[in-house]
């Protein structure tokens, strides 16, 4: 880089005071990963807050124009990659909304358990990170360990504990072990007591408290204004939930509750993320029961592999199809499609143009962190001190592979 | 999708036919806009009580070279009073600069350098139009369809491609 990093004169006789470009990140814990802060200091009082990204940077919409559809899945899951399924899932309907197909009714109950599991590995990471960015250890030692329980369902069903690519487009990769349904059952009911605990935990933290209350408040003219989506908008009290407003997948036959702050400052962003969590049990519990058996991949050799790899053994035309999708992909009509969904962290949209070839003409991704990022430079208001950028990074929850992407 | 349930008419009407209804669109309905009537556009959509499209969801550059005029910036709008969304399409020559839209949507901002740093898109009043991913001084804009895959030859890169002669003598 030639950028250059210049302190400035000192500006009192003394000495004791003067103004400071302060480089915070890239490397410090707070940064969230590679996220470098130029603060411009007045003593302790922060006067500008540059945000500069750009050090993960992958090209990851560069290279989804030399990959076909199904080499896909695994680039959309380094984007947020404490949510993969969720990457994959929005990725999933912007190319199934252009063939015209839907994923049959299980696949469909599977992707939105596995969302809502992303979903809750997710907010674990902020609902303990935050706390510790400002100072409360110990809350992160106890999420995490509970993230851990996701993390093990994670494998038990895709085999991986983080870059799933469990989606397929028309379906999902394969169907729930044995004995998956009982172990997800199984964790939703150690894990409903465990979000309690959080909050006794930190509720009754003076320190905690003081450190986010009342602090980095965005009202919710202005969370609008500057793209805010998901639990960050919410915490503004603006009321609007993908997965309720415009239902893809089977969101619209269950019950969950859009949960809603109304101060929209760190600890209402932190305490939306905390009761989302129980949503998200809630969803996945309805989902257990109310999913029927039946297929989890459409059936269209053209667009699918065999659920039965037996069939490769024995059917020459299934191995032929098979060959062919292996090597060249498939083909998605010309035209584009936008399709969103809520991610963990708000509206993650994906923009597809097709060309009518085996390989995206463009794919932009509207990642909900690079948008939400924006937030911390722009007019927030009560963010006075060093500290309390701290907090507000936090709150904010960005994920640096989907900012940088 | 036409915009059957979606009050555009008015909208329509105002510009006069230089703003027109782009059929092909199969998602949500779909407008194509002339770069200097975006603001006023936008600024129609975002308070007009009917249509309320005050969330600024994405901007997306586009290049179609080797056709012309070569980009195309495409707008993504919402409306979280009634549930909409809605496209608009602009295009943009290599030479042309579109408006920022950041009176509009402050969001806008980022959304903007980043179409200037992948296409080199140009936006007349941002307030601070500089890479966002990229660090200064990359040469180049990546996500043109005529950015060589593996960059330009230089001191770090060895392997990339020789400059296009009136770029290098530029």
């Amino acid at each position: 880089m030639t950028e250059t990093t210049v302190l400035s004169e000192i500006t009192t006789d003394s000495g004791l005071s003067r103004d400071v470009l302060l480089n915070l990140g890239p490397q410090h814990p707070s940064t969230h990963g590679v996220l470098r802060l130029l603060l411009q200091m007045d003593g302790e009082i922060v006067e500008r807050i540059e945000p500069h990204i750009g050090l993960l940077h992958r090209g990851t919409e560069k290279l989804f124009e030399s990959f076909t559809y199904t080499q896909i899945f695994p680039l959309t899951d380094r984007l947020d990659y404490l949510c993969p399924p969720s990457n994959n899932l929005g990725y999933a309907l912007a190319v199934e909304g252009l063939l015209g197909i839907e994923a049959p009714v299980r696949a469909q109950y599977i992707r939105v358990i596995m969302a809502e599991l992303s979903r809750i590995s997710g907010h674990l990471l902020i609902t303990g990170a935050l706390p510790m960015d400002v100072g409360a250890m110990t809350s992160l030692l106890y999420t995490m360990r509970d993230r851990e329980m996701v993390m093990d369902l994670m494998e038990m069903i895709s085999g991986v504990r983080m870059h799933t690519s469990f989606c397929r487009v028309g379906g999902v990769r394969e169907d729930l072990p044995e004995g998956a349904e009982a172990r997800i059952q199984e964790f939703c009911d150690i894990f409903a007591a465990r979000i309690s605990d959080y909050e006794t935990l930190l509720e009754n933290n003076r320190i905690f408290l003081a450190r986010v209350e009342n602090i980095g408040n965005i009202t919710g003219e202005d969370a609008i204004a500057l793209g805010l989506s998901g639990p960050n908008l919410r915490a503004s009290g603006v009321d609007w939930d993908i997965r309720r407003d415009a239902p893809y997948e089977i969101y619209g036959q269950v019950e969950f509750d859009v949960i809603l702050r109304q101060d929209g400052d760190c600890y209402d962003r932190w305490k939306c993320r905390v009761d989302e969590m129980r949503e998200s049990l809630k969803i996945i519990r309805q989902c257990i029961g109310q999913m029927p058996k039946g297929d989890i991949l459409i059936d269209d050799p053209k667009i699918a592999f065999p659920v039965d790899k037996d069939l490769l053994a024995h059917s020459m035309e299934t191995h032929i199809h098979h060959f062919l999708l292996s090597a060249n992909g498939f083909k998605v009509p010309a035209g584009e499609f936008y399709s969103a969904i809520e991610a963990p962290k708000g509206e993650l949209g994906y923009y597809l143009i097709s060309d009518g070839s085996e390989k995206p003409f463009r794919l932009k991704v509207r990642a909900p962190s690079f948008v939400n990022l924006q937030a911390l430079c722009e007019r927030t208001t009560n963010i006075k001190y060093l500290a309390d950028v701290i907090a507000m990074l936090g709150s904010l929850d960005p994920v640096m592979g989907e900012v940088d992407k | 999708m036409v915009a059957d349930d979606m009050p555009l008419a008015a909208v329509l009407q105002a510009y006069d036919q230089r703003v027109s209804l782009d059929l092909s669109a199969a998602d949500m309905p779909c407008l194509l806009v002339p770069p200097a009537d975006l603001i006023a556009l936008c600024r129609q959509l975002r308070d007009a009580p009917a249509l309320r499209f005050d969330f600024l969801s994405d901007i997306c550059g586009v290049d179609i070279f080797p056709q012309t005029p070569r980009f195309m910036l495409v707008y993504h709008l919402f409306s979280i009073p009634h549930k909409r969304r809605l496209r608009l399409k602009c295009r943009l020559s290599e030479q042309a600069s579109a408006p920022t839209l950041t009176p509009v949507w402050p969001t806008a901002n980022w959304h903007e350098r980043e179409a200037y740093d992948m296409y080199g898109i140009t936006f007349d009043g941002h307030p601070d139009l500089r890479r966002i991913y990229m660090w200064e001084g990359f040469d180049g804009f990546p996500m043109r369809r005529d950015f060589p895959l593996r960059g330009y030859k230089d001191d770090y890169n060895p392997m990339g491609a020789k400059h296009p002669p009136d770029e290098a003598a530029g």
